[in-house]
């Protein structure tokens, strides 16, 4: 650890401030405290509203695991693992069951999460009616007055399009029936996952703002009657473990039309094939590995 | 009869300028009433303050609510208010461009105020919009266009069908022909005063066309600068005018 830095690279009044900001957010659940984030040695759009947060709620004994869309081993992921080894001497992890926080970007963990577990998000855009809506004085007031009849209105156009609710990614959600809150640009696959036993924390460092959601929080997919929501994924399984219930990437192989899909989340498909699951183009995992 | 909308001494003061001083009025159901008079005499102020929009100085805005009667709108708390601009309120923007939303469909636009009060049923939402394309003479097939790829007189046009889609009581219109060329306000003319008189609307309509007023409006208030000079049914006032100004304004009218 390199002792020039404070804990977690920090000033303890910074994440007091912080800390503040996120026991507000704990009690407001979807509500989005500003908080007056620090300039990071990173550029913005790489984490750091997560790296702040994720900095104010380590501790020393804490094991920390960092994934970027459920890789452990994609930049994003390994330079923020890295600041935190050298700045916070954590001990890290790529198993999500060994992690105490986890720091993520754009998704959940396979794994179901515990109560001793926090989730940090890497946020974009905190502000869920932004491209409906310009004015942050408006859309403060739409929250404050629960007006959401316009997140609806972005659903209707998907649908008028495309037929359905085409809508992808940073799917919103209504938290305990009061804020609508955008989950982050997670699959909507992922959705469902969000109502958990960990506590979720979204930094957006850009933007200042941090938001939580409480343990076993009650989170609903907005949708109509008529067209309800669906947590969708590729009709494929991961085709290195088997697996058919987890979120999967599309790997283009050659020029020729080839192409794999893999678990997104690497240390899920990895112990599953340290378990002995192989899937349609893998090679049993004692090969691979030798 | 109990009025539906009644107005008492409202003013409003720009730092030490007038906006409007004194105004009161009664206004019963299926009622127009036309606000005329020339640029910076107060009416859209006026109307900006009864709206909601503008904060009053003094005065009282009182309002005939479906569930408590009379109530003053202007001390009412903000979420009440919100609530009846986009239930029982419209508000007809001179531009359309202020009322619609640009960057979302024909159908989405109508369709906002319906998803606002709780419709979360789309075939409904959408039906409901056709239902009323139609019935302002804007073609179905019109309905995943942007109002961008509509002309003026369209989307002005898009624009009342979008704000009495809630079926509202009392309708507020800011020049709502105004920047159109002559044959296109009279069919907007003709398709209003049918949609007034079917839906027994009641409406505050500002202008400075009198030919507008002449048209549509029961009653009529002159304004100049801040002050009401003259109140009275619409044809007494145009063709009995009693204020000097009021008397300017019907002599300025060019003929053809």
């Amino acid at each position: 650890m390199n002792q020039e830095y404070n804990f977690a690279y920090l000033d303890e009044q910074t994440k007091r401030m912080i800390r503040r900001a996120i026991l507000k957010g704990l009690a407001i659940p979807g509500y989005q405290v500003p908080f007056a984030s620090r300039e990071m040695p990173m550029p913005y759009g790489w984490g750091t509203g997560g790296v702040q947060v994720s900095a104010s709620v380590l501790t020393p004994e804490d094991t920390m695991k960092v994934i970027d869309q459920g890789a452990d081993d994609t930049t994003n992921a390994v330079s923020i693992r890295k600041f935190f080894e050298k700045t916070a001497g954590v001990a890290t992890s790529e198993e999500t069951a060994k992690a105490d926080v986890i720091q993520t970007r754009h998704r959940i963990p396979e794994e179901d999460l515990r109560e001793d577990q926090i989730l940090v998000y890497q946020v974009p855009i905190p502000e869920p009616l932004r491209f409906l809506e310009p004015r942050e004085t408006e859309t403060r007031k739409m929250h404050a007055l629960e007006e959401y009849g316009l997140m609806h209105v972005k659903l209707y156009e998907d649908i008028s399009k495309n037929g359905a609710i085409s809508t992808s990614y940073a799917y919103p959600v209504k938290v305990e029936g009061r804020y609508v809150m955008d989950p982050s640009p997670i699959p909507k696959f992922d959705n469902p996952k969000l109502e958990m036993a960990a506590i979720q924390l979204f930094g957006a460092g850009r933007e200042q703002r941090i938001y939580a959601l409480p343990p076993y929080t009650k989170v609903v997919s907005l949708d109509f009657e008529d067209y309800p929501f669906e947590a969708s994924k590729a009709d494929h399984a991961c085709d290195l473990c088997g697996s058919e219930t987890s979120y999967l990437d599309e790997v283009i192989m050659d020029d020729a039309g080839g192409r794999m899909f893999v678990c997104s989340d690497t240390d899920f498909c990895h112990s599953r094939r340290a378990a002995g699951h192989v899937g349609a183009q893998g090679v049993p995992f004692e090969e691979d590995a030798a | 009869m109990t009025p539906l909308f009644q107005v008492k001494n409202l003013t409003k003061f720009y730092g030490n300028r007038i906006g409007c001083k004194n105004v009161s009025f009664d206004l019963y159901p299926g009622e127009v009433m036309g606000i005329v008079g020339e640029s910076g005499s107060g009416k859209s102020t006026l109307l900006n303050c009864l709206a909601g929009h503008l904060a009053p100085d003094a005065g009282e805005v009182l309002f005939d609510t479906r569930a408590d009667g009379m109530r003053d709108t202007v001390t009412m708390s903000e979420p009440e208010r919100r609530m009846l601009g986009r239930t029982d309120w419209a508000f007809v923007h001179q531009h359309a461009r202020d009322g619609l939303r640009m960057g979302v469909s024909a159908g989405g636009n109508v369709g906002e105020r319906l998803m606002a009060v709780g419709a979360r049923h789309y075939g409904d939402i959408r039906h409901k919009a056709i239902d009323w394309l139609g019935r302002v003479e804007i073609n179905a097939e019109r309905i995943d266009d942007r109002p961008s790829a509509f002309s003026g007189g369209m989307q002005q046009r898009l624009q009342i069908a979008r704000n009495l889609v809630t079926g509202p009581r009392l309708v507020f219109m800011d020049e709502p022909t105004g920047g159109l060329d002559v044959s296109v306000q009279a069919r907007l003319l003709d398709l209003l005063r049918g949609l007034v008189r079917e839906m027994g609307l009641s409406a505050i309509i500002v202008t400075h066309d009198l030919a507008v007023v002449r048209l549509l409006a029961d009653r009529l208030m002159v304004m100049k600068d801040g002050h009401v000079v003259e109140t009275g049914l619409t044809d007494q006032v145009l063709d009995d005018p009693q204020h000097g100004y009021t008397q300017l304004l019907v002599s300025s009218v060019l003929q053809v």
